[in-house]
């Protein structure tokens, strides 16, 4: 009997060590171990033996069993490790250096440009408001203080339509329409009415590559109890500066728009020369960016905003101008071509 | 406009000051002064009076000549000079031997083999007229040797204004206003104007003279003869020329100076042309020709100055040719007039001829200039030209005043408007340097706006500020944030979706953006094919290309993608723009604010790109409003639409765009062997759907249970057809479906469709599912889709 225990312990020690991969392990045990298995199959000779053999003999095929289960784990981590090795062995090794795949979506300069304006302004707690393409005579000049007749419509050559509506010439097509909106809550409950909005416009000329005659504006307004010309120096100085990501220095001279009075025209330090003068500033040191004023009376009053108790600022920012002198966009005409190997470069507002 | 520091020097005594740093402060504080300032003279040197004592023939040339010129010094000097005008005892401006012309230095050197010490000059090469055609002919009394600096004002600093900065300012638009300013900025005096007195002249007869037309707003004139000077002053002819003015002859170029000093233009007739001055239009149009030799056509609206019924000049913008001084005029008519600013606006437009006076007349001119610069004029005429007589008395007609504006503010006015501190006795005594007269009383100041400035530029409180402010001097401005109270800020929906899909469509999905023209463009249209729909149109376009604007941006973002065929085999791109839809009820265009989107490849099949679409929408739809899209299909009704897979985009209930594919037609024409996709959305609809609320979900303790099913799906039977059959018998444990493989063969199309189940309350039993799944099986037999 001793002698069966021993040689099939062997045997199956053998085969244990044998075995190659996990399936032929698994049969092994089913082939020892399971119920037809030929350690189950040593018990069956059992009742022959006497009641103190037989304990013993029981005693000791328990012993051949747990040593072969455990043999068997013991094979399977091995396996198993020997599999994770194998693997490790077959990866290949990559060329991490290879040049990247990068491509990915853009952002229109303009959309760039508009985002960092507006971000300075709605920290600051002013609105952005969007406002359509096609607007009335009414919106576009007469609410603006530019009655019929007034030079400053040929100033601007602006795309009539046929029914007497036009593509607004100026985002100051927008200003009757906010005092309008906001007025009520500046009368009512004094919340100032502080709001930016960007927008497309249209001027009839003919295009090259400084001129479009569709391009975009960002113009804002402030209106309060004593909204001063200091205050529209500080908005402007700031929101440039933040804008630029530099301290900008600004300047202001006279300049006649009817919708403001005083107007403005204001500068800002060339940025390209740092002020000393270059071909970029016509060698002046200044470059002029943008116009701006107190909100005319008559501006007011069509808007329902009493002139004597309210005063207010506004400004008309060149965002195409913008983008163009922050990206160095030489050719106005690229930005309304649709050209992908110009615009898909601007992936990102860190531009 | 050019404008010269000497002239402004006649009128302001700048002892001890720094011009340039005046013309700069004016730059900030009145009007832009164009970037280079011109230094009149300053490279010119050693230029003197010479007289030519004899005139020889060049041996070996035709066209010089040998001359000897005495120019101060003890001995002739020899000079070689091929202009045709020498001639023996003339005077003329001579180059010494080291002059300085410019970069040129004279030095002496052969001239066909003669020697010759220095150079005759013409007037042009000195820079002081563009009379190239001699040398100059000094007809002025002055030594021999004098240095022509001495003689004539050659020195001058000279300065550009842009015209458009003076739009609103009648009153710069000559010397002495120019000068006004340039004398508040200097605190210093502005000087009287020296003017003949007019009066003197009031016993002779006026002149016949009516104004017929209130366009004409005042009228005054002037009888003068026996002038006898043709040739103006060498001075006033370098200030001229200095402003861009060429001289004519000393009559013109009197009228000129005047307008150049005062801003008023003037006008001279001959007198036998002008018996019977009467200021009118006709009813009739007829051809005019104008002093230049042009004819032009005067209709209705156009004022006129006639000599009873003929017509001598068209008013304010251009005399006649039959009315001009001619050699024989012995008499002559001063006009100095003022005329309604938009008419003359409106004519030179309709005449298409924009002259120096009409630019004034356009600029709201002051009425009460008209008188003194007659006075002023005869002053000029009678010191260059002392036997000229007057012949008339002063003739004016005065038919409309402005009313006079006066303004009363008071301190807290401009305190409010300017933010700053400004006294009191600054404010009134900048307002007293520019002409108003100002009187502060307390707080309280009153201002009597001058006629100048009171056409239409001054007209109210604010325009006050502008005075007090510029004149201070916005650098000077203490910069401050304002005191308002805040408030919170809420963002407008539809801007703030646009934002989010401009985010995802390029971070998540890699599209371009791109922007276009709220117009078609009939050429790049046409040639793909897709004719520009009929919309409302531009009524005055320059290029008819452009005239109709757009219905939809998809034809556009085609031409775009037209264009950008060869830049990558695969790319997308879109627009957040404008399209106008007709008019409504109003007569006012239907305007619609759309988010275009056309996908573009050489590599993906057309129906992988149009899924890729359709799922970006999706994603914009649950991203932004937590919302599903539903497809209704639609009929093709563009050129660029294929009939086939066309669908309106519904979001809650509400279209809000279309998906669909390129035409083939189309499709072709932008590039043959490619897929083409486009989805255009109303961003407005699509703003209007009310944000689904997202509520956050315990993971479940319990295992969830998934059924697969394969079934076939007969042609005409689509996915939300075959939810019904699940939608009410989830109770409430199926989470999910979706389709996890799809298997194709000629005879049947076959999905299979993973049902999630779940619950966070317990472990489901397989009994559940399987009833769940037993009615979802019968109610798709229902429909005739079968398991595979």
């Amino acid at each position: 009997m001793d002698n069966r225990i021993d040689v099939l312990r062997e045997e199956i020690k053998q085969k244990i060590a044998e075995a190659a991969d996990l399936a032929e392990l698994d049969k092994l045990r089913v082939s020892t171990l399971g119920k037809k298995g030929s350690i189950t199959a040593l018990l069956k000779g059992m009742k022959d033996l006497s009641n103190e053999e037989r304990k013993t003999f029981g005693a000791e095929v328990n012993k051949l069993k747990a040593s072969v289960a455990e043999k068997i784990e013991k094979r399977v981590e091995v396996l198993n490790q020997m599999a994770i090795e194998a693997e490790i062995n077959l990866m290949p090794v990559f060329d991490v250096t290879t040049p990247p795949d990068l491509s990915r979506g853009s952002y229109h300069p303009i959309t760039l440009s508009q985002r960092q304006c507006e971000a300075v302004f709605k920290s600051m707690g002013f609105t952005v408001e969007d406002y359509p393409e096609v607007v009335t005579d009414y919106e576009c000049f007469e609410s603006v203080n530019i009655p019929k007749h007034h030079p400053a419509r040929d100033m601007q050559d602006t795309y009539y339509l046929e029914n007497g509506q036009l593509l607004k010439s100026q985002t100051s097509a927008a200003q009757n329409a906010i005092l309008r909106k906001y007025g009520k809550n500046l009368i009512e409950n004094g919340v100032p009415i502080k709001a930016i909005f960007p927008g497309r416009c249209f001027r009839n000329e003919a295009t090259d590559a400084c001129h479009e005659n569709t391009f975009f504006q960002m113009e804002g307004m402030m209106v309060d109890k004593d909204i001063s010309i200091s205050n529209l120096i500080y908005f402007m100085k700031t929101m440039l500066s933040e804008v630029f990501k530099r301290d900008i220095k600004v300047r202001l001279r006279p300049g006649f728009f009817p919708f403001v009075e005083p107007g403005f025209e204001l500068d800002i330090n060339c940025e390209i020369c740092g002020g000393t003068g270059c071909p970029s500033c016509k060698h002046s040191g200044w470059l002029e960016l943008c116009p701006c004023g107190m909100i005319h009376p008559n501006v007011l009053r069509e808007g329902g905003i009493d002139p004597d108790e309210y005063t207010g600022f506004a400004f008309g920012l060149g965002l195409t101008r913008l983008a163009m002198m922050k990206y160095g966009v030489k050719d106005i005409r690229d930005l309304n071509s649709g050209n992908l190997k110009a615009l898909s470069q601007f992936t990102d507002d860190v531009f | 406009m050019f404008l010269s520091m000497n002239w402004i020097s006649d009128f302001v005594d700048f002892t001890g000051l720094d011009k340039v740093e005046l013309i700069h402060r004016f730059s900030l504080s009145t009007a832009e002064v164009e970037n280079e300032i011109f230094y009149k003279g300053a490279d010119l040197s050693g230029i003197v009076v010479a007289e030519i004592k004899s005139v020889e023939n060049h041996p070996d040339s035709k066209k010089l000549h040998l001359l000897k010129v005495d120019i101060g010094e003890p001995e002739l000097t020899d000079v070689v000079c091929g202009a045709p005008n020498v001639r023996v005892g003339m005077k003329t401006a001579f180059a010494k031997v080291g002059a300085k012309i410019g970069e040129i230095e004279i030095a002496p050197r052969p001239l066909a083999g003669v020697m010759s010490y220095g150079m005759c000059c013409s007037e042009a090469e000195i820079g002081i007229s563009d009379d190239n055609s001699g040398i100059m002919d000094i007809t002025d009394d002055a030594a021999n040797g004098t240095d022509l600096k001495d003689l004539y004002a050659i020195e001058d600093i000279v300065f550009e204004v842009d015209n458009k900065s003076l739009t609103n300012r009648p009153d710069l638009w000559g010397h002495y206003g120019i000068a006004r300013e340039f004398a508040a900025l200097a605190g210093r005096e502005l000087k009287p104007l020296d003017t003949a007195d007019l009066d003197a002249y009031n016993a002779l007869a006026k002149v016949d003279m009516e104004i017929e037309d209130p366009l004409c707003q005042r009228y005054s004139c002037l009888q003068v003869e026996n002038i006898s000077r043709s040739v103006s002053p060498v001075d006033m002819r370098i200030r001229l020329f200095y402003c861009g003015m060429r001289g004519i002859n000393f009559l013109a170029d009197l009228t000129n100076y005047l307008m150049l000093e005062m801003g008023q233009p003037m006008h001279a007739f001959d007198s036998r042309k002008v018996g019977k001055i009467r200021i009118k239009r006709f009813a009739e149009p007829f051809m005019f020709q104008t002093l230049d030799g042009v004819e032009r056509r005067i209709d209705e609206n156009t004022l006129m100055i006639c000599n009873d019924n003929t017509p001598v000049a068209i008013a304010g913008i251009m005399g006649g040719l039959d009315s001009e001084i001619v050699a024989d005029t012995t008499t002559l008519t001063l006009e100095s007039a003022t005329f309604d600013a938009a008419s003359i606006r409106k004519s030179t437009v309709r005449l298409a001829h924009r002259t120096d006076a009409s630019m004034r007349y356009e600029k709201s001119l002051d009425p009460e200039m008209t008188v003194p610069a007659i006075a002023r004029f005869l002053y000029l005429l009678q010191e260059y030209d002392p036997d000229v007589q007057v012949v008339s008395a002063l003739t004016d007609a005065y038919a409309y005043h402005y009313p006079q504006v006066e303004l009363r503010f008071d301190k807290a006015f401009v305190d409010r408007y300017t933010g700053i501190e400004i006294d009191c006795q600054t404010i009134v005594n900048t307002l007293n340097s520019l002409g108003f007269n100002a009187k502060q009383d307390g707080d309280v100041f009153d201002v009597v706006v001058p006629s100048w400035r009171a056409t239409k530029d001054v007209t109210m409180k604010a325009d006050i500020i502008e005075e007090i402010t510029r004149i201070y001097g916005y650098d000077n401005f203490e910069i401050n944030t304002t005191r308002s109270p805040l408030y919170p800020v809420r963002a407008d929906v539809v801007k703030s979706n646009e934002e989010k899909i401009k985010d995802i469509l390029v971070k998540r999905y890699n599209l371009h953006e791109v922007h276009s023209y709220v117009w078609a463009y009939y050429d790049e249209q046409k040639a793909l094919g897709i004719p520009v729909e009929e919309n409302i149109k531009l009524a005055n376009a320059s290029n008819p290309n452009i005239e109709t604007i757009r219905r939809s941006m998809i034809p556009t973002q085609l031409c775009q993608v037209k264009t950008n065929v060869g830049y990558a085999p695969s790319f997308g791109i879109f627009e957040v723009g404008r399209v106008v839809d007709g008019v409504d009820e109003n007569n006012l265009c239907v305007e619609y604010k759309k988010l275009a989107i056309t996908l573009y490849s050489k590599t993906e099949d057309v129906r992988d790109l149009y899924f890729k679409l359709r799922d970006m929408l999706a994603v914009l739809a649950d991203d932004l409003k937590h919302l599903p899209l539903a497809y209704k299909k639609a009929e093709a009704t563009h050129a660029y639409e294929h009939p086939v897979n066309l669908n309106t985009v519904m979001l809650d209930g509400r279209e809000i765009g279309t998906l669909g594919i390129v035409h083939p037609t189309v499709g072709k024409k932008i590039d043959k062997k490619s897929a083409i996709v486009f989805a255009e959305i109303d961003m407005n609809a699509f703003a209007e759907a009310e944000n689904a609320s997202v509520c956050y979900e315990e993971p479940s303790k319990f295992p969830p249970m998934d059924y697969d099913i394969s079934v076939i799906v007969p042609a005409g039977v689509f996915f939300s057809d075959l939810k019904k059959s699940w939608e009410n018998e989830g109770e409430g444990i199926l989470r999910n479906t979706k389709i996890v493989d799809t298997y194709d063969t000629e005879l049947f199309h076959s999905i299979t469709i993973r049902f999630e189940f779940s619950s966070s309350e317990r472990t489901l039993s397989s009994n559940e599912v399987q009833g769940i799944m037993d009615r979802v099986i019968a109610n798709l037999k229902k429909i005739n889709v079968t398991l595979r």
